[in-house]
Parts: C-alpha cells; sequence; structure tokens
C-alpha cells in the first residue's frame, strides 16, 4: 500500500472528529470525537514509521521510536480520558446537565 | 597711555554687572544703594564713552574692530564676537551713557515711592537696557547688533510691563513686544540673507572702502540689495515705530515715565535710525528702497503729527511726538542726508529726553495726573519745570537757534533738494509739531489751574535730583545745535557732519549730490522759521484761555482724538479674525478633530475589546471553531505561497 | 486488488462509517458503540501494517478500557431526564463547513507531496511485541516508568474531582 492512502483516511477521520467536536453539544460525544482525533493520527504516526523503513538506509530503531511514541499517546490518553471522565461527571453533579455551552462558567 | 580700545568691552560690561547686581540681590540690597549702584555703572560707562569718544576724534583715527571670539563658527560661515569702534559708534555711546545716565539720576528720586525690591528691579532692567543697546550700537556685525536689537526689545517689554498688576498695562507691554517681534522677523530675514548673499555679517567685511564685499558691486537696485535693505526696513520700522507698526509706541506711555524718556525717546526707538545709518551703503545702493524710506518717513512725521494736535494726556502727546520725529528721521535717511538724521537723533534725544522727565515731573507733582485738560497755570507754582519745559518746546518746534531748528533744517534741506513736495510737507508737519507742542505747554503753564484743590495744593518743584537732570538736558538742547551750523552761516560750521563723514563717504560717492543755492537755502529757513513762530504764538494764545466746558468737537476733531481708529482698524482687520480664527481651531479642529482623535482611539480600543471579548464566549465550540479556521487559514497561505 | 488491498478498503469504509456513526447518533451509548468499531477497524489497520503490539494495544487500552469507562459514565448519568438540546442550525453547518474546508484543504496540501507513493514496508519485525518490549525497557523505561506517575495521579485527579463534595456545591 502506499502511504497517500493511510494519509488520506487519517485525514478524514480526523477531520469527521473535528466536525463532530463543532456540531454536537454533549460533552461525552464531544470528547469522543476527540479520542477519534487521537486516534487518526495514530493510525498516520504507524504508518508512517512502517514507510520510514522502506526508505533506504535508515536503521530499525528509528522505526520503532515512532512506535513507542504511539505507545505512549495511549498512555496519556488513558490518563485524559479518566480525568476527563470524572470532570464531566462532577460536571453533571452539579448542572444536572453535560451540555458543553454549561461549560463556560469560566468566564464570569 | 592705555590703549582705550583695548578696554571697550568695559563700557557693556559695568552695565551688565549693575543688572546682575541690582537683579540678584534686589530683595537685600537698600534703595539708595540699589539706585546708587544703577547710576554708577551707567557714569562709569559714560566716562569711558567720553574717552573713546576723544580718542576717536584724535586725527587720524581708523575703525577699530576688536575680535573677542568665535560666537557662531559653522562650516564657511564665521560669525565672532566683535565690537567695532568708529565715529557714528562713538556718537551713539555718548548719547546713550549721557541721556542715560540722567534719566538713571532721575529715576532714583522719581521712583523712591516703590517698594525696595521692585525699585530694585527697576534699575536692574534699565541697566539691562542700557547694556543692550550699548551692544547694538558696539556689536561689529549684524548679529551682535541682532542680539542687542532683541535686548532692547524685552527690556522695553518688562519696563512697559514694570506695573504687571495693571492689566492694561501688561497689555501694552505685550502689544509692544508683537509689534516689535513683526519687525524683527523682517530684520532676521534680512540677516539670513545677507549671509545666503555675501556670508559674512561682519560690517567691515561688507562695507570697507577697498576690501568691503559691497564696494564691487556697481549695480544698483540689485534685487539682492532691494530686498535685504527692504527687510532691514521692516525691523526698523518696528522698532523705530514707523507706519504700520508705530502703535505700540503710545501704548508703551503704560511704562513709568523716566522710561519712556530712556527708551522711548532717547534710545531704543533711535534703533532704527542707527541701523540704518550702519548700512548706508546698501541703501544708497537701492534708491528703490530709499523712496521707501522717505516716504514712510514724512507718513509718520505728519501723520502722527495730526494725531497729537487731539491728545489730552501729557504722555501721549509726547509719545507721538516722538513717533513724528522719528519719521523725520527716516525722511532725512530716506533722502540721503544720514548725518542729518544722525543729528536730529542727538538733538531729538536732548530735548526728548528733557520733554519726558519735564512731564514726569509734572506728573509727579499733579499726583499722577496725566490729563492737561486737568492741569493749568503750573508755571508759576514749577519755575525750573516750566523754563526747561518751554526751552525744549522751542527746540522740538524748531525755533532758531535751538537745536531741533539746525537738525530738522538739515534734513528739510536735504528733502528740498531731492523734491520739493517732500520739503512742503515736512514743513507742514514742522508747523503741526510746534503747534501741538505750544498748545501742550499752554495747556500744562499758562492760564488758570483747572485740577482739584487737594491737588493744586500739593503742586511743588521736584526735587534737586529731578531738576538737575532737567537743566542739563536743557542746557544740551539748547545749545546742541550748534554742533551742526549750516555752511551758509558759518564756512565749515558742521563739525558733526565732518566727524561723521568717513561713515558715510562711500554713500554720498554713489549719491548724486543735488546742491540748492545759498539764497534759497536761506529763505526756505526764513519762511519756515516765520511759519513756526506764528504758529507757535498762536497756538500759545488760542490755549492760554482754554476753557472745557465751552469745548466743540467737530467730527473731524473726534476722529482725530481717536487717533484716525488705527487701533480699531487693526483690531477690526488682524486681532478679530485672529481671534475667530483661534476660536475655530478651538472649539471645532481642537474639539472635533484633535480631541476626537485621541478620544476615537479610546473609544474604538473600548468598542473594540468589547467587540473581541464576545470571541472569549466561554463555548469550547466556538474555540475549536476558530482553531480550524486558523488552521485552514495557515495551511492556505502555505499552498499560495509555494 | 491483493488481500491486503481489500482488506484496507473494507476497513477503512468500516472506520469511516464508525466515525459518522459517532458524530451523528442521538444517544451517546450508540455513540460508544460506533466508536469501539471504529478503534477496532484501526487495530486492524495495525494488524495489517504488521503492527501486533500496538493493534493489541489499542484494543485493551481503547476498546476496552476506556470505552468501558465511558460506557459506564453514559450509564452513570441519566441522559433520559436531559435530552441534548441541538445546536443552532448555523453553528452545526459552519462545524461541517470547517470540517470540510480543514478536509479539502489538508488533502489539497498532502497529495502534492513527493513521498506519496512510498510503499509501506511491512515486512520486517519493527512492531513485533518482542522488538518494541525490548527498545521499551532498554531505551525507554525512565518515560515507561514516569508514566506510571503519570496514571497515579491522573486516578488521583478523577477520585478528588469525582468526590462528592459537602454541601458546598453552589
Amino acid at each position: 500500500m502506499e502511504i497517500k492512502w493511510y494519509l488520506f483516511l487519517s485525514i478524514i477521520l480526523f477531520c469527521i472528529g473535528v466536525a463532530g467536536a463543532l456540531t454536537r453539544r454533549n460533552s461525552i460525544i464531544v470528547f469522543m470525537c476527540i479520542e477519534l482525533m487521537l486516534n487518526s493520527v495514530n493510525l498516520l504516526l504507524v504508518a508512517f514509521s512502517k514507510m520510514h523503513l522502506s526508505i533506504p538506509g535508515t536503521s530499525a530503531y528509528s522505526a520503532i521510536d515512532a512506535q513507542i511514541f504511539v505507545f505512549f499517546i495511549m498512555i496519556v490518553a488513558a490518563a485524559e480520558v479518566s480525568v476527563g471522565l470524572a470532570i464531566i461527571v462532577m460536571m453533571y453533579r452539579n448542572t444536572k446537565s453535560i451540555d458543553i455551552n454549561f461549560l463556560n462558567r469560566l468566564k464570569n | 597711555m592705555m590703549n582705550i580700545f583695548d578696554e571697550v568691552y568695559l563700557i557693556p560690561l559695568f552695565p551688565l554687572l549693575g543688572f546682575l547686581i541690582n537683579g540678584l540681590a534686589r530683595k537685600v540690597i537698600s534703595k539708595s544703594l540699589a539706585g546708587f549702584i544703577g547710576s554708577v555703572v551707567i557714569f562709569i560707562s559714560f566716562c569711558l564713552s567720553v574717552l573713546v569718544f576723544i580718542n576717536v576724534s584724535k586725527e587720524g583715527f581708523t575703525t577699530q574692530n576688536i575680535n573677542y571670539f568665535s560666537f557662531i563658527n559653522i562650516d564657511k560661515l564665521y560669525i565672532p564676537f566683535e565690537f567695532q569702534i568708529d565715529q557714528l559708534t562713538s556718537l551713539f555711546l555718548l548719547i546713550i551713557t549721557g541721556v542715560g545716565f540722567l534719566i538713571h539720576l532721575y529715576s532714583t528720586s522719581y521712583m523712591k515711592d516703590e517698594s525696595e525690591s521692585s525699585y530694585a528691579r527697576y534699575f536692574s532692567y534699565l541697566n539691562l537696557f542700557v547694556f543692550s543697546m550699548l551692544l547694538l550700537v558696539m556689536g561689529g556685525n549684524y548679529v551682535i547688533m541682532f542680539m542687542g536689537w532683541e535686548g532692547v526689545g524685552l527690556c522695553s517689554y518688562l519696563l512697559i510691563g514694570y506695573w504687571f498688576k495693571n492689566n492694561d498695562f501688561n497689555n501694552a507691554a505685550k502689544k509692544a513686544f508683537i509689534m516689535n517681534r513683526i519687525g524683527d522677523f523682517g530684520f532676521i530675514l534680512g540677516i539670513f540673507w545677507l549671509i545666503n548673499a555675501f556670508g559674512t555679517t561682519s560690517y567691515h567685511n561688507l562695507f570697507d572702502a577697498q576690501t568691503g564685499i559691497l564696494s564691487s558691486i556697481t549695480e544698483k537696485n540689485s534685487t539682492i540689495l532691494t530686498g535685504i535693505s527692504l527687510l532691514l526696513f521692516v525691523g526698523a520700522m518696528g522698532k523705530s515705530a514707523q507706519i504700520p507698526l508705530y502703535t505700540w509706541l503710545p501704548d508703551a506711555m503704560a511704562g513709568p515715565t523716566p522710561v519712556s524718556a530712556l527708551i522711548h525717546a532717547a534710545t531704543m526707538v533711535t534703533a532704527g535710525i542707527y541701523m540704518i545709518a550702519r548700512s548706508n551703503i546698501i541703501y544708497s545702493m537701492s534708491p528703490f528702497t530709499m523712496m521707501v524710506v522717505a516716504i514712510i518717513g514724512l507718513a509718520t512725521a505728519v501723520f502722527a503729527a495730526i494725531i497729537a494736535l487731539k491728545q489730552n494726556d501729557i504722555k501721549k502727546v509726547l509719545a507721538y511726538s516722538t513717533v513724528s520725529q522719528l519719521g523725520y528721521m527716516f525722511l532725512g535717511l530716506g533722502v540721503g542726508a544720514y548725518s542729518a538724521a544722525v543729528f536730529h537723533v542727538m538733538t531729538h534725544a536732548f530735548f526728548k529726553a528733557l520733554l519726558f522727565l519735564g512731564a514726569g515731573s509734572v506728573i509727579h507733582a499733579m499726583s499722577g495726573e496725566q490729563d492737561i485738560n486737568k492741569m493749568g497755570g503750573l508755571g508759576k507754582k514749577m519755575k525750573i519745570t516750566y523754563v526747561t519745559f518751554f526751552i525744549a518746546c522751542l527746540a522740538i518746534a524748531g525755533i532758531p537757534p535751538f537745536s531741533g531748528f539746525f537738525s530738522k533744517d538739515e534734513i528739510l534741506g536735504a528733502a528740498f533738494s531731492v523734491s520739493p513736495v517732500l520739503y512742503v510737507i515736512g514743513v507742514i508737519g514742522a508747523l503741526l509739531t510746534a503747534f501741538y507742542m505750544f498748545r501742550l505747554l499752554s495747556l500744562t503753564f499758562a492760564g488758570k489751574f483747572r485740577g482739584t484743590n487737594e491737588q493744586l495744593h500739593h503742586v511743588h518743584e521736584s526735587p534737586g535730583r529731578i531738576t538737575f537732570p532737567l537743566i542739563c538736558l536743557a542746557v544740551f538742547s539748547a545749545i546742541g545745535g550748534f554742533v551742526g551750523i549750516p555752511e551758509v552761516f558759518v564756512k565749515n560750521g558742521n563739525k558733526l557732519a565732518d566727524f561723521l563723514s568717513p561713515i558715510f563717504t562711500d554713500s554720498n560717492k554713489i549719491l548724486v549730490a543735488q546742491t540748492t543755492s545759498p539764497q534759497t537755502e536761506i529763505i526756505l529757513m526764513a519762511v519756515s522759521s516765520i511759519l513756526i513762530i506764528v504758529v507757535c504764538i498762536w497756538a500759545w494764545n488760542k490755549f492760554k484761555r482754554y476753557d472745557e466746558s465751552v469745548k466743540t468737537e467737530t467730527a473731524l476733531g473726534k476722529i482725530i482724538q481717536n487717533k484716525f481708529y488705527v487701533d480699531e482698524l487693526y483690531d477690526a482687520i488682524i486681532v478679530k479674525p485672529f481671534k475667530r480664527l483661534s476660536k475655530i481651531l478651538s472649539n471645532i479642529v481642537e474639539r472635533s478633530g484633535i480631541d476626537a482623535l485621541v478620544n476615537g482611539v479610546g473609544k474604538g480600543i473600548n468598542y473594540g475589546s468589547r467587540q473581541i471579548r464576545l470571541l472569549q464566549s466561554g463555548f469550547v465550540g466556538n474555540y475549536i471553531l476558530l482553531m480550524v479556521v486558523g488552521l485552514v487559514l495557515l495551511l492556505i497561505i502555505q499552498l499560495l505561497s509555494k | 486488488m491483493t488481500t491486503t488491498q481489500i482488506l484496507f478498503w473494507l476497513l477503512s469504509a468500516l472506520a469511516i462509517v464508525g466515525a459518522i456513526g459517532v458524530i451523528s447518533c442521538k444517544n451517546p451509548i450508540y455513540g460508544v458503540l460506533w466508536l469501539i468499531i471504529v478503534f477496532f477497524a484501526i487495530s486492524g489497520h495495525y494488524v495489517l501494517m504488521n503492527a501486533q503490539f500496538l493493534a493489541i494495544v489499542n484494543i485493551i487500552v481503547y476498546a476496552g478500557a476506556i470505552m468501558v469507562l465511558f460506557t459506564f459514565v453514559v450509564m452513570f448519568i441519566n441522559l433520559n431526564e436531559h435530552p441534548e438540546i441541538p445546536k443552532n442550525i448555523y453553528v452545526k453547518a459552519a462545524g461541517i463547513i470547517a470540517g470540510l474546508c480543514l478536509l479539502i484543504v489538508l488533502v489539497a496540501a498532502l497529495s502534492r507531496a513527493s513521498e506519496n507513493n512510498t510503499q509501506l514496508r511491512i515486512d520486517t519485525g519493527v512492531g513485533l511485541i518482542k522488538n518494541l518490549g525490548r527498545t521499551l525497557f532498554n531505551d525507554y523505561v525512565v518515560p515507561f516508568e514516569i508514566s506510571s506517575v503519570l496514571f497515579l495521579s491522573a486516578m488521583v485527579g478523577a477520585v478528588i474531582i469525582g468526590k462528592k463534595e459537602k454541601q458546598q456545591t453552589v
């Protein structure tokens, strides 16, 4: 497979995530859209790591680094999700709503 | 014996010292000490001036240039701080320090009612004035002259506004300053043009008969010389109160009377005459300017004399007569009779100072009253003042053999040789002068007293320190004319013209000498003298039986009394539009222009902030949207720039 | 068309459909399910690219742990009482247009890249668990251990945030 197909797939997934984050008001769905974007980027990173190997004269280590990077992204995403969902729960408890527009309280 | 010319810097230095001492220590020194210092420094300068004069009048004297230090030195322009001593300078030195000293002496008594610090302030201003005037006449180039020129303008402002608590006086001071400024502007433009055209302002570089720049120019009426001379004349117009810049001088009478005598009669106003006499070669080479000078001088002489006919303030009459006499001097300059003009400066300094000091003495006796309608019959009570004033009147009216006769006659004679029309108008002016002077004399000293009883009891002769200067000046007024006896009476009688001739030789070469036959001259003199005497007697008798109650004012009289409404005219055509323009600028340009701009910036930022604040809605969606839009824009820029 | 290609297209279609399902579902619980489908599709892509370790981790972490968490939260919050208020139609349109613009611009930008046609090499053992594990515990052992600290702090944070406050809520 050529790299471009992975590229376009990642872009499509990422843009769907962006559109979802822009159009939805449910904070859980917005949050899921963000996860979607993260995953599209992960996919692209893995594809690049595989592409990297086909360039002559590169060592396998640099390709491995990319996948380690993806691994760490997953770690951070897991941590982020746990905190983010805790925030959503607290917000629901306080406002009886998970509408993202209720999160503008910081404004005042 | 030491060479006096090495020490001439002492002449202006002493008045400067007096100014510094009186000015800085005015709160601590007593009145008598302030007056003493003020007078003594001038007296020392006077003695030095006499020494200088003696040396100058020796055989074989050549013009001295004393270069002290480099004042301005930029590229090719070199302006040193230099003095030039020659016959003209030494004569003016004598007049300034001599008359100046007498007036200082007079002031010590006249101003004795002032508080101590303002008494010292008065003397410090007076000393500063003398210093500036000395700088003006001793300076060896136009820049030094300009420094003195500005200095006397400043002192004039300070002294007119000496009683600064009275707002009218302040306004008069401002008026004098601004009118002078208009003239100074012309003067400084003239200096700039001079530098531009010739690269120097030093007299000896410009005027020297052999090496001077101007001696190489033969063309008459060249644009450069005409322009420079006209601009310099504008300066003279302002300082010497000629039409149209004369209105400040009558208002300048707001100052103390000795100031009027010193500044506005004897010295400062003659600065313009000095300047033109100094630049006589430039003027001789531009006949057009000469004509302008003569016409303006003559017009001023007659115009001011007419106004003086109807003035009732004793000092105003004298002020207008000063303007009128200055006009005669300009007439003399304009017809090429430079030495006659300088001669008239000298005699005028004597009798006008005398008139003002006499007027001061009268005002003093009348407890500040200046209206001649309220005087009368003072002659019996104030013998010395009366006699000296009478001599001064004879001198100014031009009755032989008093000093004014010789100088005025010399000017009129020169005017006749140029054009009889100038002569006739000049004589009419002289008749007017005789008339208003004797009207003044008669109203003040003859007839019966018209003031209040209280004033009548108070009237007394002034003390010695006032009468002494009066007597000195009266002597000079009476006999001062004999230094310039016309050739028709005594061969080589005109000593002054001989004395000054080195200054004017080059000019006399350029100007075509027009001589009148001795017979004509004598006839002219006789006719004018007889006419003047008749007018004097007529005026004297007319106003001896003057009674205010039967006075009826004709329309013309009213116009004259109001000085032809010139002040009102200036007010209407210059001051009012100017004020209106200022108002427009302040109301419209300032409010809706500059203020609106400044406020607009504030409002704009305020408004903009309020609008931009809406972007910070707190809605996460909006932030993401904007982020995406920004990303898209960045990528588009990236794409297009490839 | 090789098997790999067929699988690629199938998985891609699955991922895109799942993603669209996520953003268009009414009930969040369906969104969670659609998202699980997307994750599985992405894991399939990892397998296709011979990155087995990441494929497994993706399923365990995302499809497993994270989505369970999501499901739990969705169930914890009774959303039937508070149905989502739909966004303003203009805002929605703006969101979709912005997404499309981003898509077009990114595609336009990247379609010109010179290495677009580089083939992936999936025949190496780079993505295998053995190789990655060796690298992870040799070169990246410190970041790995630090990530445990990150987890700990995230856990503590989640507990503190989620703790019921004692009637101090406003």
